[in-house]
């Protein structure tokens, strides 16, 4: 009987320890897995609200739930970013067609200048909302690394494609299309 | 005369006295005592090593004198150091066991290693604003002497199987025996090439495409001390007159300074190889087969326990040294205790491998041959974080 | 469970190699320490019952054995060992400092190589999922086998007895045989080992010699302090015990700290650079091969705030100052458990360029007014009195020519350069057009009447830092320490036993030792001397 006892509590000290064990283990990994999902946001997630001065609208501010219904084209960029450059007239050809479409495109510069902006604009000729993130406030949001990065987001607030680095006029139109709102 | 000359006497005077005392602990294998029992050889061996120790203490003293700080802290310092510990841990050992021809061993390696640093550029450097903490001298030091006992057991380890291996037939172990011997010679032969062509006053100067870290065209000058038996891809020869490369590096071959390092490289495995030769040739047997008669009264346990004994003493200085001070600098400085820079990984590797040692030994009765490849493999991968890591692959330790 | 009697009358449990009472081997277990084809026994763990070797039954039991092998262990260090060489073969992502994303960066740099290295993820490899669970399976490793080996050892070692079989002495690797031995010489022995400072057990004339036995739980010690360790390590992936983040200050601007929630604020005083005197005898040669200047010192003068009100976010704070000080490299400033790194800067960023208007042939260019461009975020339009009016039109931060065209090549006024419209009474709609910047002041048309000139520029420098706050060190330290104490106590000491077993007119005398058996040797040799005992034999030393 002793000895019954003692294998019984032999197998309740192992499993305790095991348990242990691997649950150190699950939250190291699990740690490990989503260190980068916590701060930047990825495909698949709610893209997260927030309100900028706007650069090139009447009203002063905007804000990202405004939008709410269509789909967004989230664009940081700056204006000393070369891929940057090339990839907005692209963005202009292709905001009236799907403007009407019910997608919005929304371009957040990085600069520290307004002036600047307001100069690239207006050499681009750039009509769709270009909104001012001085403080870097929302590219930390969404954790931006590099520029430019694009988010496709759909009309449910999903980011459905996040693309780092310069887009092609195809590949624009591509995600462009599978944001496009169903109704 | 100038405090830094005095230091730079100091070390050849060192250089010599090792040379010295290698002569005297070879002439006691033709003593007729036991190799663990006294012998004036012996005695006298030891002495001059000491006397050379002291001299290398004073070139360290008067180094750090003439230059405020300890001078551990680029590629030539540090590996002069490295070698004047490799010395000490020697000496310690050898009062322990009274082993002469453990000094047969070591004191040729400290040799070498002393010439080898003294090919890197040996002008007393000021310190850059990272170096500047007494961390420097605690991490460093420390980590050189663990490293450093830990390489005794390399020598235990060679001795080991140069007088069990079975010298009859070439085969694998053989092999690999010879392979080890000739990597020193490849040593000898990268610092008498390198020595040659320094004295010639020899120069050649490449100009080239390479591109930077962020991807950008960048133009390259590379100058090579040694004739160019591989130049970079698609170069532009500055020096007129000079030697062209007998071949051009593939473009995959990247790297500002990858040409010219796989030159010397080559150069030294050919010199190397041009002494083995000779010595082959001389010996009309493999090195190591001449050597072993020598050693025919060598206790091959009281070897084996020595280089086990290198290992305990060393596992733990290096511990502390290599890992556990190095974290308390890394943290002061770069604010993090570790970051899987290439120097701090070869460090960990190294540690995992005497870890590994350790426990093939203590749980899994690895003693003897087993113990003695592993011990040299731990010095070798000890080099390769010396030598390669600082040459090779680049990060913040590639001070010098 | 089968429980195994021993001839002497102690029980022990299953799975003993060696009666953990009087060492005689338990015939049935030989096999387990391979003692079966030795001439010595394998004294590890002193023949006790490892439990793990024992049972093997149900599934936990299974996973628990797994572990408690040092047979895996050693396999878990090699595969690391291997695994972590790997990743030094090109720079990991975090520490290549490329303007370059992963994806990009090592294909440029290391052709078809770094692309394979990238899509085998080992361009992270020390982050990857699986080498996490190397250093996790390393870690449960070293719980259950310390677990597994502890106990019996110690039992082992607190039950052993002076008196011992013969088969167990006869079979220890210095054993030796006395023909003769005098009551006088046996006491000398005994005065000897005393001295020696052997820990002396006697039983009906057997003796038991021991000392240094608590080397013996150095491996157990040293890996306690691993595993606390890495319990430290893994707390750093609790966030509230770790916190890493980066802040540029330009000089005279106060930010918040970012990681203390708003609470502190940092003011940066002066940031400045000091290089080695390029003269200085002693580094005059070195400093020439560096191309002439060596960094000194990198240093911010540095005033900290505390937030005194409770205001909403954004909102102006009212500040305390808590502290003033320099941080340098190696030397950081601490507050609250956050220490503020030197990490990084930008010298020489321009803040303002002042200019004054002024009619181009006027030899005196007696000043028309004068104004001054802030150059993070400029004003467009500048009033003068007397109508004229200077309107800002391009501004370059970075500037550059590329292709023919001014560019900037990033946001920071690191060169600026600026295109004014300058508009005079004259002429109130027709602008001269005037471009600026370090080093040039070009009239595009060739025909201005107006000229802008430099009258004053502000610069200034920006410090970068790196905010920390690691409430894991102590752990981490503690661990390290524990660690050290224990590779010492087991390295630097050793478990040596010396077995005197009185025969009939002589005496048997075994020793053994956890490591070092040339320094048992002298001892017994030092505790024999003076008597007829003849020195033992080292059985595994080899006849030449």
């Amino acid at each position: 009987m002793a000895n019954k006892n003692k294998k019984k509590n032999r197998l309740i000290f192992r499993v305790i320890v095991l348990i242990v064990l691997a649950a150190a283990t699950v939250f190291a990994l699990y740690s490990t897995l989503t260190k980068d999902d916590q701060e930047v946001i990825q495909e698949g997630d709610q893209a997260p609200n927030f309100q900028l001065k706007t650069v090139n609208m009447e009203q002063e501010t905007m804000s990202l739930g405004e939008l709410e219904g269509k789909g967004v084209m989230l664009n940081f960029w700056g204006t000393w970013c070369p891929p940057c450059k090339k990839e907005m007239p692209y963005m202009q050809e292709l905001y009236p067609e799907y403007k009407e479409k019910g997608v919005e495109i929304v371009a957040v510069s990085l600069d520290d200048s307004r002036l600047v902006i307001e100069d690239f604009l207006n050499e681009y000729g750039l009509t769709f909302p270009i909104l001012h993130d001085k403080t870097y406030q929302v590219n930390d949001a969404y954790g931006v690394g590099y520029l430019p990065a694009t988010f496709f987001i759909n009309e449910d607030g999903e980011v459905v494609k996040k693309v780092v680095g310069g887009l092609t006029l195809d590949k624009l139109e591509g995600h462009l299309k599978e944001i496009v709102p169903e109704s | 005369m100038e405090l830094s000359t005095i230091s730079s006497y100091l070390l050849y005077t060192a250089f010599v006295l090792y040379l010295i005392a290698t002569v005297f602990f070879a002439a006691t294998i033709k003593e007729q005592e036991k190799a663990t029992k006294q012998s004036k050889a012996g005695n006298i061996g030891i002495a001059i090593t000491i006397i050379g120790f002291i001299s290398q203490v004073g070139y360290f003293i008067t180094r750090w004198i003439a230059s405020q700080h300890a001078p551990v802290s680029n590629l030539f310092e540090f590996t002069t150091f490295f070698g004047m510990m490799f010395v000490f841990a020697f000496i310690v050992i050898y009062f322990i066991y009274r082993f002469n021809l453990l000094g047969l061993f070591t004191l040729p390696v400290a040799l070498l290693i002393i010439a080898y640093a003294s090919m890197f550029p040996r002008e007393i450097s000021p310190l850059i604003p990272a170096l500047k903490t007494h961390w420097l001298y605690i991490h460093v030091t420390t980590a050189a002497i663990g490293e450093a006992i830990l390489a005794v057991s390399f020598a235990a380890g060679l001795i080991y199987l140069i007088r069990t291996i079975d010298q009859s037939s070439l085969n694998k172990k053989t092999f690999w025996l010879e392979f080890i011997i000739y990597t020193l010679y490849a040593t000898i032969g990268f610092v008498l090439i390198t020595m040659a062509f320094r004295a010639g006053g020899y120069e050649n100067v490449f100009e080239f495409q390479a591109t930077d870290n962020n991807g950008k065209e960048i133009t390259v000058q590379s100058e090579y001390t040694l004739p160019p038996l591989f130049g970079p891809h698609d170069n532009k020869q500055l020096t007129e007159g000079a030697m062209k490369p007998l071949v051009e590096v593939p473009s995959w071959l990247k790297g500002e300074q990858a040409a010219r390092k796989l030159n010397t490289l080559v150069w030294s495995i050919v010199t190397g190889l041009a002494l083995y030769g000779l010595t082959l040739l001389i010996l009309r047997k493999r090195v190591a087969a001449w050597i072993q008669p020598a050693l025919h009264r060598v206790n091959p346990d009281l070897v084996d326990e020595v280089s086990y004994r290198a290992v305990a003493i060393g596992f733990p200085v290096f511990t502390l040294g290599a890992l556990i001070f190095a974290m308390i600098w890394a943290q002061q400085a770069w604010n993090r205790f570790w970051g899987w820079d290439p120097k701090e990984v070869w460090a960990l590797i190294t540690w995992l491998f005497y870890a590994w040692f350790l426990h093939l030994r203590l749980s899994n009765g690895w003693h003897g041959e087993r113990s003695a490849w592993l011990a040299v493999i731990g010095f070798a991968i000890i080099m390769f974080n010396l030598i390669a890591v600082n040459l090779i692959i680049a990060g913040l330790h590639s001070y010098a | 469970m089968n429980k195994i009697k021993c001839e002497c009358g102690h029980i022990n449990p299953e799975g003993t190699v060696l009666c953990e009472s009087c060492g005689k081997p338990v015939e049935q277990n030989q096999h387990i320490d391979g003692n079966k084809h030795n001439k010595l026994l394998n004294m590890r763990y002193d023949g006790s019952a490892r439990r793990s070797q024992t049972y093997n039954k149900s599934f936990v039991d299974k996973i628990w054995n797994f572990f408690s092998s040092v047979k895996v262990g050693v396999w878990l260090i090699a595969i690391t060992l291997l695994a972590s060489s790997l990743g030094t073969i090109f720079p990991q992502e975090m520490n290549n400092q490329s303007s370059l994303p992963a994806d990009e960066y090592y294909e440029v740099n290391y052709g078809l190589a770094g692309k394979i290295y990238y899509q085998l993820g080992f361009h992270d490899l020390y982050g990857s999922w699986w080498y996490m669970l190397l250093i996790a399976s390393i870690g449960i490793s070293l719980v259950i086998c310390s677990i597994d080996r502890v106990v019996p050892l110690y039992r082992a070692l607190k039950k052993q007895k002076p008196v011992r079989h013969e088969s167990f002495l006869k079979r220890q690797r210095v054993f030796g045989e006395a023909e003769h031995v005098t009551d006088e010489e046996k006491e000398t022995l005994l005065k000897q080992l005393k001295e020696r400072r052997f820990k002396v057990m006697e039983q009906d004339g057997h003796l038991l010699a021991e000392k240094g036995r608590f080397s013996r739980w150095g491996p157990y010690v040293n890996h306690i302090g691993l595993i606390i360790f890495l319990i430290g390590a893994l707390l750093r992936f609790v966030p509230a015990m770790y916190v890493d983040e980066q802040l540029w200050v330009r000089e005279g601007e106060t930010e918040v700290i970012p990681g203390t929630e708003g609470e502190y604020y940092i003011k940066n005083e002066d940031f400045f650079v000091e290089m080695y005197d390029e003269n200085d005898e002693r580094y005059k040669e070195a400093i020439q091969k560096e191309g002439g200047s060596v960094p000194k010192n990198y240093q911010t003068n540095a005033v900290l705030y505390q937030r005194t009100d409770d205001s909403l976010p954004g909102a102006q704070p009212e500040l305390e100052k808590v502290k003033e000080g320099s941080i340098q490299v190696n030397r950081p400033l601490k507050i609250d458990g956050f220490a503020l790194y030197q990490t990084t800067y930008q010298l020489n960023e321009f803040k303002s360029m002042s200019f004054k208007l002024h009619e181009k042939d006027d030899p005196n260019e007696e000043s028309l007014g004068e104004i001054t461009v802030d150059l993070i975020d400029p004003k467009q339009e500048y009033k003068l009195d007397n109508g004229y009016r200077v309107v800002l039109d391009k501004y370059y931060p970075e500037f550059k020519m590329e292709n023919g065209e001014p560019i900037t090549e990033s946001k920071y006024p690191r060169n600026p350069a600026l295109v004014f419209n300058i508009y005079t009474p004259e002429n109130p709609n027709d602008p001269e057009v005037s471009m600026l910047g370090v080093g040039f002041n070009i009239d595009p048309s060739e025909s201005n009447d107006y000229k802008l000139g430099i009258t004053n520029v502000e610069m200034r420098d920006v410090t970068g830092l790196t905010i920390t706050k690691d409430l894991t060190l102590p752990i981490l330290g503690i661990g390290g320490f524990i660690f050290m104490i224990g590779v010492i106590q087991g390295m630097y000491w050793n478990h040596r036993r010396i077995w005197v077993q009185p025969r009939e007119n002589g005496l048997w005398i075994a020793g053994h030792t956890n490591k070092n058996w040339y320094g048992l040797k002298r001892d017994i040799q030092q505790v024999i001397a003076g008597t007829n005992i003849p020195e033992p034999n080292d059985q595994l030393e080899r006849k030449e």
